[in-house]
């Protein structure tokens, strides 16, 4: 199956394609025949990426499933996967089908909303995929289209300032990297990510405007991606879209956003940041370093302030995010190899715990924390599901959320000891801010009116949550089963970017000119 | 030999022939009762001529000695403005019927400053350029005020006038001390004239009163004033043909002078192209943000986007020109689209244009309001639509120019500019309930506005529909 990536990123545009040219009428079944239309695609989608797994060969660190024509201007239409990107198409593909199950109750514009999410999908997946720069740029920034009208159409009160700053927002940190996308393509001469890996981008510095910069081009070239990848990621400061876009996002959109969108911008650091530009990354590391740390412990407390349960949620994942950054930049394998591990098990956690908040707000239609207390009274099992995933946030033990923060902590622990110190604080707030937020909402006494006819989750409900919890389990006590599949290739990366360095980097080059 | 230089320009001499013979026809047979049919005449004389055009191949010559070029960016321009007249003229017809605009005049006034348009592109001196020019300017003086009982209409018709001749003037004077200085008006004698790359005060003066001139026309900032009011008060149909033909025209003139005449100098009018790019852009994004008018809106709009075509001629490299060429033929696609929504927005029977009017849109016409989001996205430059790659032509041309600030400066105005792009999807999907509009629309401006949308939508993936190596053939025909 030579053609596995396109069809896997193209059945769900398909399927979107179909709904909209076929699917007629509000009634229930009509309703019904959208419904199983998306989650048949999506399931579909799932099962056609489980083949792209079995015939991964993880210790061939090359690109894998490679499929390749020309396009305009020299660029190409080119896909391929290997041991970093798959897992994040395995990760989409898993999300998306439990996400549509848990938008089984949507009835306003059914239609366009699971439009929205298939073609949603169809994007991120070829983010995952593409091969060539302008192709992964068409996809990256086309997924800000479906996003914008899931959040402005089907969002809460203030959608339309939260989807204007979410748009505008990342539509300035991409429009940044596509000005350095053409300089890269006017260096090198072609688009192609697997040549452009290899080659070298000039790191000679120079002057511009009377600044000298280091590290030269690739510095440039660096801040320039830093600008839409941070943005994305998000790193602190400019991350405050994302609490306003998590709030304001109906269910569905925050699970997609902080499963798998957020996890564009890690990707991106590792697939462009650290392998193209590596004497800029070795040069601003720190500055990532610091920015994780503060990340990490601010975000952290602000999430401790929180009245409103999805904004404590994206705060801690601004904070989980800041591991991610920290742990790629630290450029060994235990950072990175914890860095793709955490943003694969926060894609879990974090969406399992905004899948929580959903069950809840679809009872009460509402998600100040205030309102709710002791549930565990009328809904036990829900209890004993926010508890796991809670736990898992705060990185317990035998859940994946433990070894990913484990291992970027030990990653930067022998890079800088002093971020490592600050950034492992944030495992005691954390602790703190997601325990708080269990007890105030679901243990005590029953005591509000409103609450006392709450029903516990249905067994769609569970059902939906189901491969969330194995999937967390399952890591946390194996997690080889996704250190296996990315080792190779991480290992590949940091010894290309560490040999590149010692080559080209700024102290060497220091160094030689000394002797000289 | 005055055989072949009238085959070379018997694509213009048969377009006036047939304006002037209709004219005359259908003054004395049934005057407006033929007003339908003249339409589908003109427009029909136009494809024609594409086709004609598109055809055979350029033959490369100076027909006049020299005065006229018939090449491949000649061939270019010309079909590009053919094939956009044809269709807004074919788009305004039952705008036209419904509110007394149904006069056979009209597509014959549109037909000469197409026959102007031809001659502009054409251009191998700045007389036969000026001579093009005027041609073109007053039939569209005519037009814009062509609803003679609207005060809006006339006033806008007035205002055009009055500053198009001020440009026209300072074209003129621009030429007139070229002339003095190089000794020729001829785009091979000025060309010649600065073949050692230096260039006398007196024609540099003479170039800028040139480059202003041709700022008016293509309404870049800051010779951009006259765009707003003129594209308001014009009659909608008039509006969208000053918002593509005239366009492309213009920047095929802009492109011809700056690279036929004054390619040997490059760097002296580098920069001041630059300049009108870049507060094109910024005033196109910064002003739109403001407006409540659809029609004024897209004149920012359009503003903003000469800025960025301007960004690719800024280069003065042969990829430059194959950059310009791409955006505005992709720019042209996008406005057809977009003038498809406006030309039907009506409110019980009389036309509406405040972008508020939008709201909801997409509860009672779905299907043209995701067409207007897919156009939309397109214009704001965010891929996978064609809009994108426009851009990314000219960034890349203004980047391998080594004008990468130009570049930053057009993506940060772009970010500016989407702004107002998704405000218009705002109004549609998440507005509050209004008055709807009118939902019996011509089904001919439906077709197209799908038609236009499929297209801007699934080019990526359709290579441009070819357009690519045909832009470069006409850029490298261009002398530089």
């Amino acid at each position: 199956m030579s053609n596995l990536l396109s069809l896997i990123t193209f059945i769900p545009l398909v399927a979107a394609i179909i709904l909209a040219l076929l699917a007629r009428g509000d009634g229930e079944a009509s309703q019904n025949n959208v419904k199983y239309l998306a989650l048949a695609a999506t399931g579909f989608t799932f099962l056609a990426s489980l083949m792209l797994l079995s015939g991964f060969e993880p210790n061939d660190t090359s690109f894998q499933f490679v499929e390749e024509r020309s396009w305009l201007l020299g660029m190409q239409y080119k896909m391929g996967v290997d041991g970093i990107s798959l897992l994040f198409v395995l990760l989409t593909t898993f999300t998306m089908p439990l996400v549509v199950a848990a938008s089984w109750n949507v009835t306003h514009r059914l239609k366009e909303y699971m439009i929205a999410f298939l073609v949603l999908e169809s994007l991120m997946i070829g983010v995952f995929c593409a091969l060539d720069l302008v192709l992964f740029y068409m996809f990256f920034e086309a997924c800000l289209i479906p996003m914008f009208l899931i959040i402005g159409i089907w969002g809460g009160k203030e959608r339309i300032y939260a989807s204007f700053k979410f748009f505008l927002y990342t539509f300035l940190g991409s429009v940044l990297m596509l000005v350095a996308m053409v300089a890269m393509f006017a260096d090198a001469g072609t688009t192609d990510m697997v040549v452009l890996l290899s080659h070298n981008f000039g790191s000679e510095t120079l002057s511009v405007a009377g600044f000298h910069i280091i590290g030269g081009a690739q510095t440039l070239m660096w801040l320039a991606f830093f600008a839409s990848f941070a943005v994305k990621m998000p790193m602190w400061p400019v991350h405050t879209w994302l609490p306003d876009a998590h709030v304001q996002a109906p269910t569905a959109g925050s699970v997609v956003l902080a499963a798998i969108l957020l996890k564009m911008g890690g990707y991106g650091f590792l697939r462009f940041s650290l392998p193209m530009f590596p004497v800029a990354s070795d040069f601003l590391a720190p500055l990532v370093f610091w920015m994780s740390a503060i990340a990490i412990v601010y975000t952290s407390l602000v999430a401790l302030a929180q009245q409103d349960m999805k904004k404590l949620i994206a705060y801690s994942s601004v904070a989980h995010m800041g591991y991610v950054t920290m742990g790629i930049f630290a450029a060994n394998q235990q950072g990175i190899d914890g860095a793709i591990f955490q943003m694969l098990s926060h894609g879990f956690i974090s969406g399992a715990l905004f899948l929580c908040v959903g069950v809840i707000y679809d009872r009460m239609h509402t998600r100040d924390i205030d309102a709710y207390g002791g549930l565990v009274n009328r809904m036990p099992s829900y209890a004993l599901i926010f508890m796991f995933f809670t736990m898992a946030n705060v990185g317990l033990p035998g859940t994946s959320g433990f070894v990913g923060e484990f291992l970027t902590l030990m990653g930067i622990f022998q890079v800088n000891t002093w971020v490592a110190l600050f950034a492992t604080s944030g495992v005691i707030l954390s602790a703190g801010y997601a325990l708080w937020l269990y007890r105030r909402v679901v243990l005590g006494d029953l005591i509000k009116e409103s609450l006392k006819s709450i029903t516990d989750m249905a067994p769609r409900e569970k059902m939906i949550f189901a491969p969330l919890v194995a999937m967390t389990l399952i890591l946390g006590v194996y997690p080889a089963l996704i250190l296996d599949i990315i080792g190779p290739s991480v290992a590949a990366l940091v010894e290309t970017y560490h040999s590149n360095v010692a080559a080209h980097g700024i102290v060497s080059s220091a160094a030689s000119t000394a002797s000289h | 030999m005055i055989a072949s230089d009238f085959t070379t320009v018997l694509p213009e001499v048969l377009l006036s022939l047939y304006a002037m013979l209709a004219l005359v026809v259908f003054v004395y047979t049934g005057k407006d009762r033929h007003a339908v049919l003249s339409i589908w005449l003109t427009s029909g004389v136009f494809l024609l001529l594409a086709l004609v055009l598109a055809m055979g191949t350029p033959t490369g010559t100076a027909a006049f000695d020299g005065m006229f070029m018939d090449d491949s960016f000649a061939r270019f321009c010309k079909i590009v403005i053919l094939l956009s007249a044809a269709l807004i003229l074919v788009m305004g017809q039952d705008y036209a019927a419904k509110h007394d605009m149904l006069k056979f005049e009209y597509p014959l006034l549109v037909a000469l400053s197409v026959v102007g348009m031809m001659v502009m592109v054409s251009a191998g001196s700045l007389l036969t350029l000026y001579m093009g020019l005027e041609l073109q300017s007053l039939a569209l003086y005519v037009i814009a005020a062509f609803r003679r009982d609207s005060a809006r209409s006339t006033e806008a018709g007035l205002k055009y006038f009055v500053l198009g001749a001020l440009s026209s003037g300072l074209l003129l004077y621009g030429t007139s001390l070229v002339y003095g200085f190089a000794g020729t008006v001829e785009f091979s004698g000025i060309m010649a004239a600065t073949s050692d790359g230096d260039i006398s005060i007196g024609l540099l003066l003479g170039l800028v009163f040139v480059i202003a001139g041709m700022g008016f026309k293509v309404s870049a900032a800051p010779f951009h004033m006259w765009a707003p009011d003129v594209y308001e008060g014009a009659p909608t149909p008039v509006t969208a043909f000053f918002a593509t033909a005239p366009k492309m025209a213009a920047m095929g003139l802009f492109a011809r002078v700056v690279h036929d005449a004054f390619g040997g100098v490059t760097a002296d009018w580098q920069q001041i192209v630059a300049v009108l790019s870049v507060f094109s852009m910024f005033l196109g994004a910064v002003a739109a943000i403001g407006q409540k008018d659809i029609k004024r809106l897209m004149a920012y709009s359009s503003i903003a986007h000469m800025g960025f075509a301007l960004m690719g001629l800024t280069a003065g490299t042969v990829f430059g020109v194959q950059a310009m060429l791409i955006y505005m033929a992709i720019y042209i696609s996008m406005n057809i689209g977009m003038f498809a929504l406006i030309l039907s927005m009506e409110r019980d029977g009389r036309p509406v244009s405040d972008i508020a009017s939008l709201s909801m849109l997409s509860k009672y016409q779905p299907l043209r309001a995701l067409c207007v989001v897919f156009i939309m996205f397109s214009m704001a430059g965010v891929p996978p639509m064609v809009g994108f790659f426009g851009k990314f032509y000219v960034l890349r041309a203004a980047y391998e120019a080594g004008l990468a600030w130009l570049a930053i400066a057009g993506v940060v105005a772009s970010v500016i500019g989407a702004y107002y792009y998704i405000r218009i999807v705002y109004f549609m999907y998440f507005g509050a309930d209004s008055e709807p509009l009118d939902t019996q629309t011509p089904r001919r401006l439906t077709l197209i506005l799908v038609v236009s949308t499929a297209l801007i939508t699934v080019g990526a993936a359709f290579s441009l529909f070819g357009i690519e190596p045909l832009a470069q053939l006409a850029a490298e025909s261009l002398a530089n």
